[in-house]
């Protein structure tokens, strides 16, 4: 008995202390802006509770992205290689960070980040949110060579940053977790879903008849047969976000998955990238060995290379693969094409 | 104020339902019954997990050696059949993921009365009414079947790797769907090709679980002996090879216990 009144007496303590706490500053809310298209056909996109969407908290992220106090010398920010203009990559096979060394891997454009629902960033899955991600290239030696502990205690000294962590935050006292959480929550609002073919989607564009026979190859199980890895009118993400080996290689330079995993099934694997904005993101494949879509689509038809770990989904790998007419693959490249957003490109949310 | 109201209204609730169960269980008979099916897989009798995937280590009816890279099925409409009486039907579908060992049991949301069954089914697959629908789970793992042989869902994506017949490692795609004929504009459907399962008459006492089993080996067997040089890949505008598949399929399920 004496517990229970002990308990009820604490309710009653916070219950009044809340009532009497006169207000307090919270952060704006600010809902994700799904696309309709997004909203008809998958579920909705990933947030984690402890990192909620807010005005203050993007406005942040989006001013500490476009800085290159982020760097060791000052002269790099995460969009030096993830530019807006590129669908926030960059155009060279690998990235070259601030000492000059480039790196082996392509960097990633972004967008529909948050509808990565298994959090399994980079090519090979490694990181495992957002949020984590954003520690990794601002201490790696070769992209940003920086040490977090100067880089929060540059941010705490400048004159702006610590107001503006207090407002997305509720405290002027940063830390390189508050930095990575507005990170995540700008790079969340990276959608892109306007591209020719939404508008098809909704009715809003009809395609040539170039485009409609690209989907269909791409649809096609004895053509392209691309839709069980690449998302298809139904998964308009246009990528399925798992890890494969679609036979770029017959020995592994780079494990990828295998190499995180520890698992010898899973060397070779890269994550399945989304096809949209193909036409500002080359070069292409998780080394940035193909420079055009042709070269891609001539890949996909003719190149495929054996391995143990080749996905069993890759077709006809003694020929090469698939084999597509030359009209198939001007096609094909024709509806890859209809995925780009350039209203993604121009957004005036996602500038410096 | 009102807060203390709500916490002691909940602090109330809570105790009144705990003393409540106690007194079910201790005094009255089960009425009702909470239902789970539980799905698990073999190759004949050497139970199959994620852990056995990719090692080529089966062979089938046909004298092919094969593995299992992924694997992953639809299963619907779960039935309970009573004399006399209407079947009670859970109107609802279950994606069993075997490769990520996700939904391999299913808990149906509302109780069922205790008493005698005549039987216990569920659909592989999806019907055709069903398939028509838009479900965006499905769609978020990517399971659709493309627009032009019909729409709608794969019942079941079985991929691997098998020795041919000139000895290299080759893919299939062991993929179930609709029998479709025609593609594009205006594709035909034989006949269908999703499937009840019957796993047989029932009494229920009590919270029953359903330990289901595919036997993976079931559907290389028969009435069609299945050649993998023959049938591999490209199998989903492939009529013939869909209806094998149907006609294989009836022998892949059983029930193998109830626990009550
Ligand atoms: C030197 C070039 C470079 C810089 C600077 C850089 N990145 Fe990257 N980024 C890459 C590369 C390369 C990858 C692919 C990494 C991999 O797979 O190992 C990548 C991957 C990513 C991904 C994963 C996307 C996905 O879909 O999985 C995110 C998110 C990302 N970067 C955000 C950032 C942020 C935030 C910053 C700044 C803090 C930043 N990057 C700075 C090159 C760079
Ligand atoms: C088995 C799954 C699978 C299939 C089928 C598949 N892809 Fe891919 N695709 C991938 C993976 C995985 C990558 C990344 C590979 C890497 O970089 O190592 C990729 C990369 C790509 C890229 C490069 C994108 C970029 O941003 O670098 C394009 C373009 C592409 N695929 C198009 C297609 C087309 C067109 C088809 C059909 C002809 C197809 N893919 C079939 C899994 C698949």
């Amino acid at each position: 008995m004496k517990n229970w009144l002990l308990f009820l007496i604490l309710v009653l303590v916070f219950a009044c202390s809340s009532d009497d706490k006169t207000e307090t500053y919270e952060p704006t809310p600010l809902a994700l802006n799904i696309p309709e298209i997004f909203e008809q056909n998958i579920i909705s996109p990933v947030i984690p509770n402890n990192n909620p969407q807010t005005v203050e908290g993007v406005a942040l992220g989006k001013k500490l992205f476009f800085d290159n106090k982020l760097s060791g010398d000052e002269t790099m920010s995460c969009a030096s290689c993830h530019s807006p203009q590129l669908a926030f990559t960059d155009n060279t096979a690998t990235s070259d960070g601030i000492d000059g060394i480039f790196g082996t891997r392509n960097a990633m454009p972004l967008f529909n980040l948050a509808w990565n629902y298994g959090e399994r960033f980079n090519w090979d899955g490694q990181a495992l949110s957002l949020e984590r991600q954003a520690l990794e290239p601002v201490q790696n030696p070769i992209e940003m060579h920086a040490n977090w502990e100067d880089v929060v205690l540059k941010l705490q000294n400048d004159p702006d940053y610590p107001e503006l962590f207090r407002l997305a935050f509720k405290t002027s006292t940063i830390t390189k977790e508050l930095v990575t959480m507005a990170i995540a929550q700008f790079e969340r609002t990276l959608i892109s879903a306007n591209s020719k073919f939404d508008k098809f989607l909704l009715g809003q564009a009809t395609l040539t008849p170039q485009e409609q026979n690209g989907l269909n190859v791409f649809m096609d199980e004895t053509r392209g047969d691309c839709f069980h890895c690449h998302g298809s009118p139904n998964n308009p993400l246009w990528t399925d976000n798992i890890f494969h080996n679609n036979g770029l290689d017959a020995n592994f330079t780079d494990l990828g998955l295998g190499a995180v995993t520890g698992d010898s099934n899973d060397n070779g694997k890269f994550r399945s990238p989304s096809l949209r904005n193909l036409a500002y993101t080359a070069p292409y494949m998780h080394d940035g060995r193909f420079n055009t879509l042709d070269e891609v689509i001539e890949f996909y038809s003719t190149g495929l290379q054996d391995s143990p770990t080749v996905d069993s989904l890759m077709k006809k790998l003694d020929q090469g693969g698939v084999n597509l007419t030359t009209q198939d693959k001007a096609d094909l490249k024709a509806f890859l094409l209809s995925l780009s957003d350039p209203s993604f490109l121009t957004n005036t949310d996602f500038q410096d | 104020m009102k807060k203390i109201f709500s916490l002691l209204a909940i602090i109330a609730a809570l105790t009144f339902s705990s003393c409540s169960d106690d007194n079910d269980d201790n005094i009255t008979l089960n009425t009702e019954a909470q239902t789970t099916f539980s799905f698990k897989h073999t190759w004949n009798d050497t139970e199959v997990t994620s852990a056995d995937f990719n090692t080529i280590q089966y062979t089938n009816e046909n004298g092919e050696m094969l593995s299992i890279e992924r694997l992953r099925y639809v299963i619907s409409d779960i039935t309970f059949s009573r004399d006399g009486q209407d079947d009670i039907v859970f109107d609802i579908y279950n994606l069993v993921d075997v490769t990520n060992n996700n939904n391999t049991t299913l808990s149906l949301d509302e109780n069922i009365p205790t008493g005698v069954y005549t039987n216990v089914s569920f659909t592989f697959g999806l019907d055709n009414e069903d398939n028509a629908e838009n479900y965006i789970d499905l769609n978020t793992e990517n399971f659709n079947v493309p627009e032009m042989l019909g729409g709608g869902y794969h019942y079941m994506q079985f991929d691997g790797k098998f020795i041919n017949s000139s000895d290299a490692e080759q893919g299939f795609n062991y993929h179930a769907i609709r029998a479709v004929d025609n593609p594009g504009m205006n594709p035909t459907f034989p006949q269908d090709t999703f499937f009840e399962v019957n796993l047989g008459a029932v009494t229920i006492t009590n919270n029953a679980t359903f330990q289901v089993q595919m036997n993976i080996a079931e559907w290389f067997k028969s009435p069609n002996l299945w050649d993998l040089n023959q049938y591999n890949q490209m199998l989903m505008p492939n009529s013939t090879a869909q209806i094998m598949m149907y006609e294989n399929g009836a022998s892949v399920f059983s029930l193998e216990n109830i626990i009550q």
